[in-house]
């Protein structure tokens, strides 16, 4: 049985299905533990208090209310995160090196997608395109979105990293960050060419507005709707599709193969036959793809993009992905959704525990913080190899 | 016509002059043993012959054909296998894998699985490890399977790069037998070491290296005979 499950490759689509689930409950799990317990210790403080005189609830009654909405809004965005936290992965692993224009190879992918949906529905189609219409032009978005990327972040490795292989670790990544610069720019110069303005909003279509609800949780006051909007749906099983995909390429095809081992040696890949250019440039090719992918889903979440779209989701996925561990795929997975997680939960919480002196404008030091205190403890990151092993 | 030969080979790392005009020959066939001290430029001639570094001067002609300024990948498609300094086994791949490494080019999956059978066959000690991962193996196991994944695309010349390194002289002698049995069995071999003594008792012709330039060379037993080989490599 367990030969069977091997040769069909289904253990590669089976095994990164269970590890999200893993994820995604155990965070959500520990991290709503931890909050129903700081909930408790509250009572009777300021923050509940003013609680009970607003909404008449206690700040633990609340606080469990709000979970299961908090919880969903984290996987999703957890997620995005995830998708483009393999982009920053992928590349380390192969290169050991931070492609720093990722975030803009991000913002293009959203550019182009969201580019497309514009044209298509100044044509007319968009709204006339009956239930399912909506879902093959977002499919066609996220696959302009994907390619556009894509191309992107394989040219960007000819042209400016690919040249620097061997200098000093320092000047590829200072052409990175160059190359982040340069095309934030570019993307403003050619969006305010064409209309004059620099920021996109993509346009409302199909039911990805409505809401599913789930279930009602009956109060004192107001019943709480916990819901999804279709959306979000969208969001996490395309993101959970693309996640599956990558895993399978890196682990059961043979291109897969080839990359696993130009990441552990370089030199002995090549005298195997394996041609280390190609390799390199298809490992940006679907980095580049999965964040382009994640840019477009993004848009689709948040509707505006700008050319400093990138910048923030950018800086989590890093973050995440050395959370997770540099270089390690299911590391980036795991730091995306602790990072996605947290950022809800400290959206949600910090400015009620906090009885407004901290509003969830500061969720985002939540993020760094964690980054920090990971680091300090677990340099590798939490499924990180320690660094003396890497030879 | 030699089935590799080097045509004075000129090899730089960045300003260091580490080769300074090579030339040897390996006739089909040959067990060759390219010797010298640490530092000689011994590896960076197994760099300079397999694509790993282009030589700024000089000829590489292997089969006939200029493979000077190939890649890697593509002069092994021409049928060169390198055994690398430091074995170079993917540690996160097990030992079955890492031998699949090896023939990366073959398509034929029948022809792989005898290859598969025929690394078992040299060294059992694999096929116990077949799906533990490479970076756990002791460096004696590395060096089997180093030797194995070279000979996965059957090349028609095997470097080998200081086989002997770290073992213990049972696991040595061992080596040392299978690349006699590999030779007896139609292998081309080039082999790098410091181990001068073995290398010269197994080979058909030698070349010593000293810094850079090679400064002796014949067959492997006047080569033994040699005053200064014997006083600088054979410590007699
Ligand atoms: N990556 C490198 N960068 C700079 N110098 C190197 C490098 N590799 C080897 N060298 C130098 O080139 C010379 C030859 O080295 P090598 O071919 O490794 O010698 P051997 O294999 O005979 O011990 C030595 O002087 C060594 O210091
Ligand atoms: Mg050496």
């Amino acid at each position: 049985m367990r030969r069977l499950i091997k040769s069909a490759g289904l253990r590669e689509i089976l095994l990164p299905l269970g590890r999200m689930a893993v994820f995604v409950l155990g965070a959500g799990a520990l991290m709503s533990v931890v909050m129903v317990v700081l909930a408790l210790l509250c009572r009777g403080s300021g923050a509940d208090k003013l609680l009970l005189s607003t909404q008449n609830v206690n700040i633990v009654f609340y606080t469990m209310a709000n979970l299961p909405q908090v919880l969903i809004d984290g996987v999703t965005i957890g997620f995005v995160y995830a998708a483009i936290a393999l982009g920053y992965t992928m590349v380390y692993g192969v290169l050991e090196f931070i492609n720093f224009a990722h975030s803009e190879i991000f913002a293009i992918g959203a550019f182009a997608g969201v580019e497309f949906l514009i044209i298509m529905d100044k044509i007319g189609v968009l709204a006339t395109s009956g239930t399912y219409g909506p879902y093959l032009y977002l499919t066609l978005a996220l696959a302009i979105g994907m390619l556009a990327a894509g191309g992107i972040a394989v040219l960007i490795e000819r042209t400016a990293y690919r040249p620097l292989r061997g200098a000093p670790r320092l000047v590829p990544l200072i052409s990175a960050i160059g190359v982040s610069f340069a095309l934030q720019d570019i993307i403003r110069l050619v969006e305010s060419l064409t209309t004059g303005q620099f920021y996109r909003v993509i346009p409302t279509f199909g039911n990805f507005d409505d809401k599913i609800l789930l279930f009602t949780i009956q109060t004192a006051s107001a019943p709480i709707k916990v819901d999804i909007q279709v959306k979000s749906v969208i969001v996490i099983a395309a993101a959970v599709m693309m996640l599956v995909g990558l895993n399978y390429i890196v682990n059961a095809t043979r291109i897969g193969k080839a990359i696993r081992s130009v990441a552990q040696d370089r030199d002995t890949a090549a005298i195997m036959g394996i041609g280390v250019n190609g390799v390199i440039a298809f490992t940006f090719l679907i980095g580049g793809a999965l964040g382009g992918a994640a840019g477009v889903l993004y848009a689709l979440k948040f509707t505006r993009i700008d050319p400093f779209v990138g910048f923030m989701p950018g800086m989590k996925a890093f973050t995440a992905a050395v959370v997770g561990g540099i270089g390690n795929l299911t590391g980036a997975l795991l730091g995306g959704i602790i990072l996605g997680m947290l950022e809800s939960f400290a959206g949600a919480y910090l400015g009620t525990f906090t009885m407004g002196n901290f509003g969830s404008e500061y969720k985002d030091i939540i993020a760094f913080l964690i980054l920090i205190i990971v680091i300090v403890f677990r340099p590798s990151g939490l499924l990180g190899e320690q660094i003396s092993q890497k030879a | 016509m030699s089935l590799l030969e080097l045509e004075d080979i000129h090899s730089y790392y960045g300003n260091i002059h580490a080769l300074k005009g090579v030339s040897l020959k390996v006739e089909e066939g040959e067990i060759v043993s390219l010797i010298g001290a640490n530092g000689a430029g011994k590896t960076t001639t197994l760099r300079s012959i397999s694509g790993l570094l282009h030589p700024r001067k000089g000829k590489v002609i292997f089969r006939g054909k200029d493979v000077t300024k190939l890649a890697p990948n593509l002069i092994h498609k021409e049928g060169l296998g390198l055994v690398p300094e430091g074995r170079g086994i993917f540690p996160r791949l097990t030992v079955l894998e890492n031998l699949e490494m090896g023939a990366f080019l073959v398509k034929d999956k029948a022809e792989i699985a005898r290859g598969i059978e025929q690394a078992f066959t040299l060294f059992p000690r694999l096929r116990e490890r077949a799906e533990q991962k490479g970076g756990t193996l002791s460096g004696g196991e590395q060096q089997m399977l180093a030797t194995a994944r070279g000979l996965m695309s059957t090349p028609s010349i095997l470097l080998m790069d200081e086989p002997s390194m770290g073992l213990a002289p049972v696991l040595v002698d061992q080596i040392f037998d299978v690349i006699k049995e590999l030779n007896a069995k139609g292998t081309t071999i080039l082999l790098v070491e410091q181990n001068a003594l073995m290398a010269l008792s197994i080979a058909h012709r030698a070349y010593v290296l000293q810094t850079g330039t090679i400064v002796l060379s014949g067959a492997a037993s006047n080569v033994a005979k040699d005053e200064n080989v014997r006083k600088a490599y054979l410590g007699i």
